[in-house]
């Protein structure tokens, strides 16, 4: 596809959304991997929210 | 579902669950129906090809301005209403809309470079959206400085009701002043004054990035909801330790 004489700008600007984008799409992803292994980790050590204890007698 | 039964968190995260990948793929479909239909579109008879960068810009800029102000309604529920999930929308929204914000000013930057001759100039339009820009920078800065969630929410909440002074200046600064940026072209009373096909493309683009961030903003709060699960467990572990 011939984008004419401007092209340079026209993909730049596509270019630059797309990192923009890809990149909070994969910091919210990295967090919520972050916040499930915190979770994980401490539910490992027993260390569980009054609702599940009295859920699991703990 | 009345609103209040979202504070429950529990029932938030399992409609987070669903929804997000719902939104997420509306928000492929959209962008590559938008972005197809854009490229197919003719290029403009004044900018020539450089209209495509329209269909980033312009939904950027939507969507820089409608985050705000649904952060503003946020901070409202958080100071007025002590939502227990305002604070969570707003600190999940701000990071959100800091980057459509960039994206808009990165993307004008771009198109104004050959339509303008310069990369940047001091109009109002321009000026009044690196304020929002800077705007989102403050609150983030304040929810990052403050480490007791419920006290940088409440100081995040008073600075972005402060700001949304600046959300109708950005939209009707081409209307009070004279700036070089174009006035509004889409939302205006006589009607749109773009011609249907780059009208439509423009549109199923700004559905399909409304539909991203709606994913972006449900998943953000998800991580938040379990980010003070964890702060609450490792406080409540270090207390019974003592």
């Amino acid at each position: 596809m011939n984008l004419g004489p401007h092209a340079t700008f026209i993909l730049a600007a596509y270019g630059a959304a797309a990192l923009a984008l890809l990149s909070l799409v994969l910091w919210v992803w990295i967090d919520y991997r972050a916040q499930r292994r915190a979770l994980d980790a401490l539910d490992a050590q027993g260390i569980t929210r009054r609702s599940a204890r009295a859920e699991t007698g703990r | 579902m009345p609103l209040i039964d979202l504070a429950n968190p529990h029932r938030f995260l399992a409609l987070a669950r669903w929804l997000v990948p719902v939104f997420a793929l509306l928000a492929a479909v959209l962008l590559v129906a938008g972005f197809a239909l854009g490229f197919r579109a003719p290029p403009d008879y004044q900018q020539g090809d450089t209209v495509r960068i329209m269909y980033v810009h312009v939904p950027a800029a939507w969507l820089a301005l409608g985050i705000y102000v649904m952060l503003a309604v946020a901070a409202l529920g958080t100071l007025v209403w002590r939502h227990p999930l305002a604070d969570v929308a707003a600190k999940a929204a701000a990071p959100i809309g800091a980057v459509f914000c960039l994206i808009c000013l990165v993307t004008g930057a771009l198109w104004g470079r050959p339509m303008w001759g310069a990369y940047w100039v001091w109009d109002a339009r321009l000026t009044s959206m690196l304020v929002l820009f800077l705007l989102y920078l403050g609150i983030l800065a304040l929810w990052r400085a403050i480490e007791d969630p419920g006290t940088a929410g409440r100081a995040a909440a008073v600075l972005a009701l402060v700001g949304v002074v600046n959300v109708p200046i950005v939209k009707f600064s081409v209307d009070w002043w004279n700036t070089l940026h174009q006035p509004a072209a889409v939302f205006r009373l006589d009607g749109p004054a773009i011609h249907p096909s780059l009208l439509w493309p423009l549109l199923t683009c700004a559905l399909g990035f409304l539909a991203l961030v709606l994913a972006l903003h449900l998943a953000a709060m998800r991580n938040e909801i379990l980010r003070r699960r964890v702060r609450t467990l490792r406080l409540l572990a270090t207390a019974e330790a003592r």
